[in-house]
C-alpha cells in the first residue's frame, strides 16, 4: 500500500508504468524501486534460497545483503532494492542461483600474458 | 582510459558529502562515487531533529539536512558525483575500479577518502530468514523513500536510538507497533525517542529477546521471552505475538571492505562495532593518502560523520597543497566540534574506542 498522507515528507512520484511479475501486471513508478513496487502490491516473497527452497524477501533494502536476488529481464541476481522500475520490465522470483548471460560475442580465449 | 583526479571521495552519505564540500571549498576538484540512485545516504530518510549545536544543525530534520547537504554540491563547479556508480576495488598501482553505466572505469587520484558508511547486523533466531523479517533501514527506505506503507503490524527488536526512531516513524506512517524488544535490562537510546513511544502506548520489553518468528511463505508472528541476568532465556515465559514484519536494530558494522583491500592497518575495536582501519587524528589510514570518515571508521551518528567528513576533506586538500594554514584551523576546529559532540555520557563508549585507536595507531607508527 502506498502513502498518500504523511505527517512531514511529501512523496513526489515520476511516472506510472506497468511490468510484471511472474507473469501478473504490477503498477510502479518510475522513481522507486522494483522492491517498493512489489511491496506496495503486498508482494513480499522475492524467490527462494538456492539450497533449502525457503522463502526470501528483502533485508536490508540499500543493497549490501543479496537476500533480494530477482530474475529481471532474463538476467538473475538483480538486487530489486536499488534497481528502479521501467516500463514493461519482466520480474520474476528466483529459485537456484541462476544462469549468467554469456556474450557470446565476447572473446572466451584465455590471453598469454605478455 | 585511466582518468585523473585530485581527490576520490567514495560514497556520498553525511560523511563523503560533508568531505567533498571541505575540500572543493579550499580549491581541490572532487569526484563522489556514490552507489546509490540517489546520495545523502541515510540522512535523506530520517525524520527526527537532530541534535547537537548549530554548526551540525541542531534542531533541523535529518532529511532537510540531506537536501542541504546536496545542494550545496549541486552548486559547486569544483565538485562533480557519480551515482549509480559502485568503487570495485583499490589497487596497489592506486587505481581505483568503478562500475558505472555498464562500464567499467579506472580513477587515478591522489587523495582518496573512503565514507561508504555501515551495514545492520543481523540476530540469530529460527525462522530470521522469513520475508518480513527486516532490518530498521530497509523499512525506513520503504516507508520514508518510496512512501509505501512497510507494515500492517510491527515487533521492533532493539531500544537504541535506531529502534526507538524507526517505531515512530512507523506510527507517523499509520502502523501498529506492537512492542518493542530490548535484550539489554535498560534502554539504550535517548530518553526523549523513547518518551515519544511511551506516550503513544508502545511497550518498550527490556530484558525480552526473539525466540522464534514464524510462518509459511512470509511472517506470521514471533514468540518472544524473557532473558536471565546472564541474558539466557527463561523457559515459562513466552509470548507469542502476531505480526507482519519482524524489524531489527540491533546496531550497525563498519563497511570496512575497501579498507582491508587497499591494505589499512585494522583492528577490532568492539566500542566502534566492528573492524576499523587505524586513523590518524586528521582520519589518514596507514596507507598515505587515504583517509576513512563517518561509520566506515566506527559507528557513531550521522552528526559526527559529518564533521568527520569535513576534517577528512580539509586535511586531503591541505595534503595536496590547498591553503595549508586555513587548512590546518578549519581541521583543528572540526577536531574540537568532535571532542565536544562526543564529551557527555552518550560518548562514553566511543571515547574508550578511540582511546584504543590511537593507543595502537601509535604502537603502529613505532614498530
Amino acid at each position: 500500500m502506498r502513502m498518500e498522507q504523511h505527517p512531514i515528507l511529501q512523496f513526489q512520484r515520476g511516472e506510472k508504468v506497468t511490468f510484471t511479475y511472474n507473469g501478473q501486471e504490477v503498477e510502479g513508478y518510475t522513481t522507486e524501486t522494483i522492491a517498493a513496487a512489489l511491496h506496495a502490491a503486498g508482494i513480499r516473497k522475492l524467490g527462494t534460497s538456492p539450497e533449502l527452497h525457503r522463502p526470501r524477501g528483502l533485508f536490508c533494502a540499500i543493497g549490501n545483503c543479496s537476500s533480494c536476488f530477482m530474475t529481471v529481464n532474463g538476467e538473475p541476481n538483480v538486487r530489486v532494492c536499488v534497481t528502479r522500475v521501467e516500463a514493461g520490465m519482466v520480474v520474476e522470483e528466483q529459485h537456484g542461483r541462476g544462469k549468467v548471460l554469456v556474450d557470446q560475442s565476447a572473446s572466451t580465449e584465455r590471453r598469454e600474458p605478455v | 582510459m585511466i582518468r585523473d583526479v585530485e581527490i576520490l571521495v567514495i560514497g556520498g552519505g553525511p560523511a563523503g558529502l560533508c568531505a567533498a564540500q571541505a575540500a572543493a571549498s579550499l580549491g581541490a576538484q572532487v569526484l563522489i562515487c556514490e552507489r546509490d540512485y540517489l546520495p545523502g545516504g541515510q540522512l535523506v530518510k530520517q525524520t527526527h531533529k537532530f541534535f547537537g549545536s548549530e554548526r551540525q544543525y541542531a534542531g533541523t530534520r535529518g532529511f532537510q539536512i540531506g537536501q542541504k547537504l546536496i545542494a550545496d554540491i549541486a552548486g559547486n563547479p569544483r565538485v562533480e558525483l557519480l551515482t549509480e556508480a559502485t568503487v570495485l576495488g583499490i589497487y596497489e598501482d592506486g587505481i581505483v575500479t568503478v562500475l558505472y553505466q555498464q562500464q567499467h572505469l579506472k580513477i587515478r587520484p591522489q587523495k582518496i577518502i573512503i565514507s561508504v558508511g555501515a551495514s545492520e547486523k543481523f540476530l540469530a533466531f529460527p525462522g530470521n530468514d522469513l520475508p518480513g523479517v527486516y532490518g530498521a533501514g530497509a523499512v525506513q527506505t520503504l516507508m520514508n523513500v518510496a512512501g509505501v506503507k512497510p507494515a500492517q503490524r510491527v515487533v521492533m527488536v532493539g531500544a537504541g536510538n535506531i529502534g526507538l526512531i524507526v517505531s515512530y516513524q512507523l506510527l507517523q506512517a499509520g502502523v501498529d507497533v506492537a512492542c518493542v524488544v530490548e535484550a539489554a535490562p535498560r534502554i539504550g537510546g535517548y530518553l526523549v525517542h523513547a518518551s515519544k513511544l511511551r506516550r503513544a502506548g508502545v511497550p518498550i520489553l527490556t530484558g525480552h529477546t526473539v525466540k522464534e518468528a514464524y510462518g509459511s511463505d512470509c511472517l506470521e508472528g514471533v514468540t518472544i521471552c524473557r532473558l536471565d541476568e546472564s541474558w539466557q532465556q527463561i523457559p515459562g515465559t513466552e509470548q507469542e505475538i502476531p505480526c507482519d514484519t519482524l524489524c531489527l536494530a540491533v546496531g550497525l558494522a563498519p563497511l570496512s571492505q575497501l579498507c582491508w583491500q587497499a591494505g589499512c592497518k585494522m583492528a577490532y575495536i568492539r566500542e566502534l562495532s566492528g573492524h576499523v582501519p587505524l586513523v590518524s587524528e586528521n582520519l589518514e589510514t596507514t596507507v598515505p593518502g587515504i583517509y576513512a570518515a563517518g561509520d566506515t571508521s566506527g559507528i557513531e551518528e550521522a552528526s559526527s560523520a559529518m564533521v568527520e567528513g569535513r576534517l577528512a576533506g580539509y586535511a586531503a586538500a591541505a595534503a595536496l597543497g590547498y591553503q595549508p594554514q586555513e587548512a590546518e584551523e578549519q581541521c583543528r576546529m572540526a577536531r574540537q566540534e568532535l571532542v565536544e559532540l562526543r564529551s557527555g555520557p552518550a560518548g562514553e563508549k566511543i571515547r574508550a574506542g578511540l582511546a584504543k585507536m590511537s593507543k595502537w595507531r601509535e604502537e603502529q607508527a613505532t614498530c
